[in-house]
């Protein structure tokens, strides 16, 4: 049998995205009872809703129903419910839903959205994290005191802060009191958005008996299922929630964002489809946005280049609601360090309401907005204690039992060899020249740490079921989101069955009637902890076969293996392939009857062991489930004339703990890279008093074609991780953690400028050097 | 709204629809004709993923109106295998579903065994499979479109001209780079 685990096999999907076969939740087919909805969205950032006169819009042929707050008062939200599903008595953002029109076309839905009188008293809006924090900020939620939230968020009811994380270890003020040499700063990562390909679209339908079915573009069936049961006070077990192929996630489709909208419209017009997809424009601000950040942190070394203390705070950005931003804040706290040993640290990671768009989860979590800071001060300190940024890295960053900044101590890792490594792959050290006179050339690395930000006891689950030629059918709830996960859990199943990986078949779509339970498709979550769900499932089946034919040959369980399909004795040195007897069982002896029968395997996985925080110093025996950890460093000239970047070389290397198709890991590493490079260079929502001035591809730009970089150089290294599937960790997010800070610190080294907030665009980056 | 009469040829059939004025070629398409291969993804010509082949030439689809295709030929990602113009005629053609069934066949006829064209797949299409030129899948068809029209116009494009021929379509998830390698491959 060829080895399936370590092998590049192409993707399971791969033939019928090619062929236009795969089906995403726009193609769907409900036929000529579908209804459309469009929805009235608040122009105003912050302002109370007086009244909402919705009479000539229903007058309007065609017209079918209006959903507005009152026909849903209750809260909503992952870890914090802090949202309503159409506002109620305030809208916080602009884009904040007031009402869904439902009609028989889009176009008469958008017509009516227009005839929808809201009359609005207008309030002060806060559009800055800093002037949410003062005492005499508008407060955006009087009521969050009285909001239902996890046991590891803390909000500060009567402010604007809905979560604070702290981190008290050693003596900060202690520790920069030893300090030879230290820096600070201010950063600032604007809002951006996920940019997926496909917009957000849902398709809900009501029945009469109560029953809910949705169909949606979404990373997150069984969170949606039960975040908005609950919303409704409905049965989990009423509400299905299919999910097809989604064109590109990035976070934007986890949680439930507009696909409650869609449901609560439908409950209006009971027994027909509603489908509502939000157009580009609404796309940009009106899902999820990537949080804004404003860092300031202060780090400090001994002379020989030991790091001693920081003190650090995050106030992050997080938009009108953050059900789900919280944990942004949270995991920007346990990882507020960055991937460094530092014995003495003081930090408060905020969590602030703004009239600004909804922050929620973008590929990173938090990550690529902290490290941007963190990774451009350790260039400067390195500078100034005269240490290349390299050596100063290898000398500071965690390595395998260095102290975790929460109290553990860290896994087995290499990310030192993922330093040695990506330095190496771009001739680190070596001084090049630029390709023409108006050019600088410089180089510049960066490295991150990130581990799954979930709540402790996230689960998966799975099924194998033998069919009857023994192709085999693997249940699953996790989503496959171009990520590659189908592709290597197909893998993984094989190779713990025994079987060729050809003869898997995935159940798709996850639908939540069929499909076994998965928290959500994020954090980079799958290969580790739905792998492990798989495998389980797939031994399990194993363990029937082979008792099966043990009883079959009267030989011993321990002496019989599955291998390429067949089960053989290594004791008797019989055969048996598989088909057949995997349903219909095997004769006993004599024709007196048969044993056996269909054989379905079941598995779970859940971490049992992640411990709760002490909430006064974030200190405790296990924040996370582990990390993982990587280094980029980029080679790029920047154009005196323009101000232009152009990255020359990438190298990406990231420890996954092993590879399962390192085909894929590097595809994600190489997405990563440009997706970073992406924010880096180009991106910002240009958000004025809460409006967003560029929603739409031309004035938000990201990475075409003609912008990536000339070379990309994926790395990967591997020390397994103790609970992965053969050792693996994730990967899909973390490529784009350290892109950013690299590419600062590469145009610092060329031309000698920082910029302190992103994104270094061509125009920012002239500006900067005039004024050098 | 007045409606409009047209035929056109679509992957190489003839089609009629009524259309009102304002329709665009990607409604018609999704959702009279219910080729769904076709993406919209911004409706306003900035992505590429409804990108077809109208007479040869890559359009925006969501740019077009139906009734501008009158009379035309139009190819989309469902039709691309039916239109490489090296494999005319090959038996196979459209064959392209990778479940199959007998008992000898098990498993082995996966997409998941095979390098080769085994469902009459383009070129572009075969590259696209072999060097994981797809990850979500959602600007593909456009993206494939694009290639096709590259390579039929200039079948050994320079990096630059691929990349050049491509900038209309974006990509979120790979970066690129696999794809402009498969549209190497394919040249």
């Amino acid at each position: 049998m060829t080895q399936i685990i370590g092998e590049s096999i192409p993707r399971v999907d791969a033939v019928d995205k090619v062929t236009g076969a795969a089906k995403f939740a726009d193609d769907m087919q409900f036929g000529p009872g579908l209804l459309y909805g469009r929805l009235v969205r608040s122009p105003h950032a912050h302002a109370l809703v007086k009244k909402i006169d919705a009479r000539d819009a229903l007058a309007l042929p065609g017209v079918k129903a209006i959903a507005t707050g009152a026909d849903t008062p209750g809260y909503i939200g992952l870890y914090l419910q802090d949202r309503h599903i159409f506002a109620t008595d305030r809208v916080r953002y602009i884009g904040d839903p007031v009402a869904g029109v439902v009609a028989t076309s889009e176009e008469i839905a958008e017509q009516a959205v227009k005839l929808v009188e809201v009359e609005y008293e207008i309030l002060p809006a806060v559009t800055d994290p800093l002037d949410a924090i003062k005492p005499d900020a508008p407060l955006l939620h009087p009521d969050l005191g009285k909001y239902t939230v996890a046991n590891f968020i803390f909000p500060k009811p009567g402010t604007n802060i809905s979560n604070h994380f702290k981190v008290r270890k050693g003596d900060a003020e202690k520790g920069f009191a030893q300090c030879d040499v230290i820096v600070e700063g201010e950063f600032r990562v604007p809002q951006i958005q996920h940019v997926p390909i496909e917009p957000h679209i849902a398709v809900a339908q009501a029945e009469q008996s109560g029953k809910i079915t949705l169909w949606a573009s979404s990373q997150s069936p069984f969170a949606q299922r039960n975040l908005i049961a609950k919303a409704l006070d409905m049965s989990q077990g009423d509400l299905r929630v299919i999910a097809p192929y989604i064109g590109g996630g990035f976070g934007s489709k986890a949680g439930v964002s507009m696909e409650a909208c869609a449901v609560v419209m439908a409950m209006k017009v009971q027994g027909r489809p509603v489908k509502l997809r939000l157009t580009r424009e609404e796309e940009f601000f009106t899902t999820f946005v990537r949080q804004g950040l404003v860092a300031r942190t202060k780090i400090g070394a001994k002379k020989e280049g030991k790091l001693v203390a920081m003190k650090t705070e995050y106030y992050w950005d997080a938009g009108a609601y953050t059900e789900y931003g919280v944990n942004m804040t949270r995991a920007g706290g346990y990882s507020s360090t960055g991937p460094y040993e530092i014995p003495n640290v003081h930090a408060d990671s905020y969590c602030c309401y703004t009239n600004h768009p909804v922050g929620g989860p973008m590929r990173g979590f938090g990550m690529p907005e902290i490290h941007w800071g963190i990774e451009q001060l350790m260039d400067q300190l390195a500078e100034k204690l005269e240490m290349d940024p390299r050596a100063f890295r290898l000398k500071n960053c965690l390595k395998t039992d260095s102290d975790v900044v929460t109290g553990w101590k860290m896994h087995p890792i290499k990310l030192d060899e993922c330093i040695e490594k990506a330095a190496a792959a771009i001739d680190w050290g070596k001084k090049e020249s630029a390709s023409a006179p108006h050019k600088k050339r410089g180089k510049g690395l960066a490295i991150m740490w990130k581990a799954p930000a979930m709540p402790p006891n996230a689960g998966s689950s799975s099924y194998v079921r033998l069919n009857e030629d023994a192709t085999i059918t693997v249940g699953l709830g996790g989503q496959e989101i171009g990520q590659g996960t189908h592709t290597v859990m197909a893998q993984m199943a094989a190779a713990a069955l025994g079987v060729p990986v050809s003869w898997i078949r995935i159940a798709t779509p996850v639908d939540t009637l069929y499909s076994p339970y998965e928290w959500q498709t994020v954090a980079s979550r799958l290969t580790w902890s739905m792998g492990n769900a798989v495998v389980a499932a797939a031994k399990h089946a194993r363990q029937q076969i082979l008792e099966l034919v043990a009883e079959h040959w009267n030989e011993k369980v321990q002496d019989l293996d599955i291998k390429d399909g067949n089960v053989i004795s290594y004791k008797s040195e019989q055969s048996l392939p598989l088909h057949d007897m995997v349903v219909y069982g095997l004769p006993k002896e004599g024709d007196c009857g048969w044993r056996g029968g269909p054989i379905v395997g079941r598995g779970n996985f859940m971490p049992t062991y992640v411990t709760g925080l002490d909430p006064e110093t974030g200190q405790g025996p296990r924040a996370v489930v582990h990390y993982t950890v990587g280094c980029q460093a980029v080679d790029l000239e920047v154009d005196t004339e323009t101000g232009q970047i152009e990255i020359l070389r990438v190298a990406a290397a990231f420890d996954v703990g092993k590879a399962i198709n390192p085909d894929q890991v590097r595809a994600q590493m190489e997405g990563g890279v440009v997706q970073g490079a992406s924010s880096a260079i180009f991106e910002k929502l240009d958000l004025r008093e809460g409006k967003p001035r560029n929603a739409s591809f031309v004035d938000y730009r990201i990475a075409t074609s003609v912008d990536m970089p000339h070379k990309i150089i994926p790395i990967i290294v591997e020390e397994p991780q103790d609970d992965g599937p053969w050792g693996a960790r994730g990967i899909g997010e973390h490529a784009m953690v350290p892109t950013a800070p690299a590419i600062a610190n590469a145009v610092y080294n060329a031309v000698g400028i920082r910029l302190p907030s992103m994104p270094l665009s061509a125009e920012r980056v002239f500006l900067a050097m005039q004024e050098k | 709204m007045s409606q409009h009469s047209i035929t056109l040829t679509v992957n190489g059939t003839t089609e009629r629809a009524t259309v009102p004025s304002n329709m665009t070629l990607l409604t018609m398409l999704r959702e009279v004709l219910v080729l769904t291969g076709t993406k919209n993804g911004c409706a306003a010509g900035e992505c590429g993923a409804c990108t077809v082949l109208l007479n040869g030439e890559p359009v925006n689809s969501c740019m077009v109106l139906a009734v501008e295709a009158d009379g035309a030929e139009i190819v989309t990602v469902e039709g691309l295998a039916h239109s490489a113009p090296d494999k005319a005629g090959e038996a196979g053609r459209g064959h392209t579903s990778p479940v199959t069934t007998g008992e000898t066949g098990r498993g082995h006829t996966s997409p998941v065994t095979t390098g080769e064209d085994r469902w009459g797949l383009d070129a572009i299409q075969q590259a696209f499979v072999d060097l994981t030129g797809v990850q979500c899948g959602f600007c593909t068809p456009g993206m494939l479109i694009s290639a096709r029209a590259l390579l039929d116009r200039n079948p050994h494009p320079s990096e630059a001209e691929i990349k050049d021929a491509l900038r209309g379509n974006l990509c979120r998830c790979t970066g690129y780079t696999r794809i402009v390698e498969a549209v190497k491959q394919a040249a």
